[in-house]
């Protein structure tokens, strides 16, 4: 067999997760973001939300049902690992708190301010599409900078939990950039002239 | 067509508690009577299973469990269900060894008897997903996250710039499976999320392997070169490439990258099935801003970033790449340079997660992970067709959608469950397909009607807890010389039986387990050989009487002759059999399936043509 892998005085990996209770070490990064994640997420949900009621075309309604889903279900998975480790695990549900007296100094990057989602929601129609789309890429792309931020920390992302979800986070969300990138495209492409 | 009498509900499988379950955990169970029915049991027995961890209620359908192997006693804590790090993983084959990956390693188990895998090792080697793959002495092993050591260290990888830190692939040589020895690895920028071994008909000395990686790249102080710029801003960037590894099989330690292709360059995005749209002008004007492919800040897309999982074909010089928010289709033939032939888009897809070609290479099917497997997708207010797989014809390699397959039964919002990674069932004559839908368990489908597919099998667990979404189920189900191998993420390894049933009969289980591996690795599609064997002329008659392709009188006759034939020996026994391939030949003229007559009259042939 091979011989015992270094570190830890060749614990076997199911001895070491007896040792710490199933909880690796995390750091203070990881739990910024765990909980960080979940105020920019619960932003998502509520801009998505208002699909169904400001005349979204069908596309972007279709899409805006995927991120509430998607997002609202990561939310839970984020509450989960920090409440398991005793952290403090934010509320999910941005529509209290984000719109009135909003505090700047907390959002985290790519999150819209309160001028910003108090002008999308205003917006209907083809508007409120052209805003969404906008407003959106730039907070995905907020999103994928936490992850990167995230992954430059020293002693973050060790937590396998923790890898996972942030890997997962940043190609899902490039990959919903790029589809938003094209309906976006789409949406402001000159209408077909009739003559 | 006459329908065999309806037993379904009697002899569904369904086992509220473990004390009673004939599942046990070695030594398989007693078969079940075949349940011929062609309907599916009613309410759904999968629906509503009692959760646990070791003791969850089963419920299964037309196959049987022959065995349940916990993890080995490395890879299990005992105290916390679902830990991440003891995460079982992808599976790979090699004669009669099962190699399975794990958060923490891998475990080789001897299959030889099926009823009672016997660990032959569990190699404690950290770093996600490690996802394994096999070639003759070689084996190969996916590291993705930061946390992978290049010395196999428990400890992880605290600083963010490290040279202790492996992201890659990991080679092992395993001539001495039990004892394999780790000879080098290969790093690459973004890690190996999963990787596909491809081998070249025309290269034997080189095997290749394809890096699908998904996560950040890392720091060019770690490993020189990497840039995670826009490709606008860095024409070297690890972002918008797949990497390839070519190996030297007589010097495996000197596996390098020897290509980055940049297989997603000038990719115009293909029009999006199922878009939702409001008006034709909508419609018109969406198709002429992608043709244009352009953003509105003029700058051209860079396509998707990276693939989840390639799937390649040698034999047919095809490879279907998910990548992104694509399905596509690839040249393989040259392995180290593939270019895209091919692109598909749908609405309702999220994140393309793996393809799958039926033996023919007539149709490609694309999977859709939706949540990346950590989320439940099969509650019953999820959609259909998310999270689900789509089915394409492939024709003149013009991929056509067809339709939309997903594990139907409804699970709690405590199981992770979406698509995920399954294999063909090699039943000859038909498309058939096991698969993972992790905690909402295995199913086996028949998407020979590419507009049709059907449920035709399955196995299912509780949750692993019913309080709470707790990591678990089937990662990966794939067939192997005659069994179904499902890789448990969190409950070990499961060995399953098909049962003959109304959809599938015991002399296409028979012909299905005539078929012989020497190893098999899923993301290496092999191509599907039948060796000569009275099972295959009575599959396919079992096929033409289900379908009424043939007519039944004749169906009759040629199974007694066959049945003659097989009494038969030597000289007189290859007559009758060439006798019968002639007249089938000439009968097939006037059959309602002429194409399956003659394939009927060609197995026969070369039946006839094995005798001494």
């Amino acid at each position: 067999m091979q011989p015992a892998p270094g570190g830890r005085g060749g614990l076997t990996p199911a001895a070491q997760a007896a040792a710490d209770s199933g909880r690796p070490a995390y750091t203070r990064a990881d739990v910024y973001f765990m909980s960080g994640m979940i105020g920019h997420h619960a932003q998502a949900v509520l801009m998505a939300g208002w699909a169904a009621t400001h005349g979204a075309s069908r596309a972007v309604r279709a899409f805006c049902e995927r991120i509430v889903v998607g997002q609202r279900d990561e939310i839970g998975l984020m509450q989960r690992w920090l409440s398991e480790r005793r952290e403090q695990a934010p509320h999910g549900d941005a529509s209290h708190d984000m719109m009135k007296g909003m505090d700047h100094s907390k959002l985290m990057p790519g999150m819209l301010t309160a001028e910003q989602l108090a002008k999308l929601d205003a917006a209907r129609g083809p508007e409120f599409d052209r805003l969404f789309l906008t407003f959106m890429i730039q907070h995905h792309q907020g999103a994928i900078a936490m992850v990167e931020q995230l992954f430059g920390a020293a002693g973050a992302a060790q937590d396998d939990n923790v890898f996972k979800f942030a890997s997962d986070v940043h190609v899902d969300q490039i990959t919903e950039i790029e589809r938003m990138t094209l309906m976006l495209a789409e949406l402001s492409a000159s209408p077909v002239k009739i003559p | 067509m006459a329908l065999a009498p309806k037993l379904s509900l009697a002899l569904a499988l369904v086992f509220a508690a473990a004390c009673s379950s004939p599942y046990s955990s070695t030594g398989g169970t007693p078969a079940p009577s075949p349940d011929l029915s062609m309907t599916p049991p009613s309410p759904d027995p999968r629906v509503g299973l009692r959760a646990g961890w070791m003791n969850a209620a089963e419920a299964g359908w037309n196959l049987r469990v022959v065995s349940k192997t916990p993890p080995s006693e490395k890879f299990i804590n005992q105290s916390t269900p679902g830990d991440r790090r003891l995460i079982n993983s992808d599976l790979g084959f090699i004669g009669n060894y099962a190699v399975q990956g794990n958060y923490s390693g891998y475990q080789v188990w001897d299959v030889s008897n099926p009823r009672r895998p016997t660990l032959r090792t569990a190699y404690v080697c950290p770093g996600s997903q490690s996802d394994v793959s096999v070639y003759r002495n070689l084996m190969f092993v996916s590291g993705e996250s930061t946390s992978g050591r290049l010395d196999c260290g428990l400890q992880g990888v605290p600083d963010s710039v490290s040279h202790d830190r492996l992201r890659g692939i990991r080679i092992f040589e395993i001539s001495d499976i039990s004892n394999p020895k780790y000879i080098t690895n290969v790093q690459t920028c973004r890690g190996s999320h999963t990787h596909t071994v491809v081998t070249d008909p025309n290269d034997k000395a080189n095997v290749y392997i394809y890096i699908s990686g998904s996560a950040p790249v890392r720091s060019p102080s770690e490993l020189p070169g990497c840039s995670g710029a826009p490709l606008d801003q860095d024409p070297n960037s690890a972002l918008f490439r797949i990497e390839v590894i070519k190996v030297p099989l007589a010097a495996p330690e000197q596996a390098r990258i020897v290509s980055s292709p940049r297989i997603f360059n000038d990719l115009t995005a293909p029009p999006r099935h199922a878009e939702p749209v409001d008006s034709a002008q909508a419609a018109a004007r969406a198709a002429r801003a992608a043709a244009a492919g352009a953003t509105p800040g003029g700058r051209t897309r860079g396509g998707p970033t990276q693939c989840h999982d390639i799937t390649v074909y040698p034999a047919i010089g095809l490879a279907g790449g998910a990548c992104g928010g694509y399905g596509l289709l690839l040249d393989i033939r040259d392995p180290a340079n593939p270019k895209r032939i091919g692109a598909v888009a749908d609405s309702n897809f999220s994140f393309w997660h793996s393809a799958t070609f039926n033996n023919d290479g007539t149709k490609i099917l694309f999977s859709d992970e939706w949540g990346g497997g950590s989320a439940p997708r099969c509650r019953a207010t999820d959609k259909y067709e998310w999270g689900a797989n789509a089915i394409f014809t492939l024709i003149d390699n013009t991929m056509t959608f067809k339709s939309y397959y997903k594990m139907p039964a409804a699970q709690t919002a405590n199981e992770n469950c979406v698509a995920h990674n399954g294999s063909l069932i090699p039943i000859p004559g038909r498309d058939v397909m096991v698969q993972s839908w992790y905690q909402g368990g295995i199913s086996v489908f028949d998407w020979t009607d590419a507009e049709h597919p059907r449920e035709i099998a399955y196995y299912d667990r509780g949750p692993m807890d019913s309080t709470k979404l707790v990591s678990g189920g089937s990662w990966s189900v794939y067939w192997y010389n005659g069994h179904l191998y499902s890789s448990e993420m969190s409950r070990g390894l499961d060995i399953y039986e098909l049962m003959p049933s109304g959809f599938i009969s015991q002399n296409e289980i028979d012909a299905a387990k005539s078929v012989h591996f020497e190893y098999l690795n899923a993301q290496e599609q092999p191509k599907l050989v039948w060796p000569a064997s009275f099972a295959m002329p009575r599959a396919y008659l079992d096929q033409l009487a289900r379908s009424n392709g043939f007519g039944g009188d004749r169906v009759s006759a040629v199974r007694s002759e066959l049945t003659r034939a097989e009494k038969l020996s030597g000289q007189r026994r290859r007559e009758a059999l060439a006798a019968l391939a002639t007249q089938l030949h000439s009968d097939a003229t006037g059959a309602a399936d002429q194409a399956k007559v003659h394939k009927l009259a060609t197995v026969v042939g070369e039946l006839a043509n094995a005798q001494r």
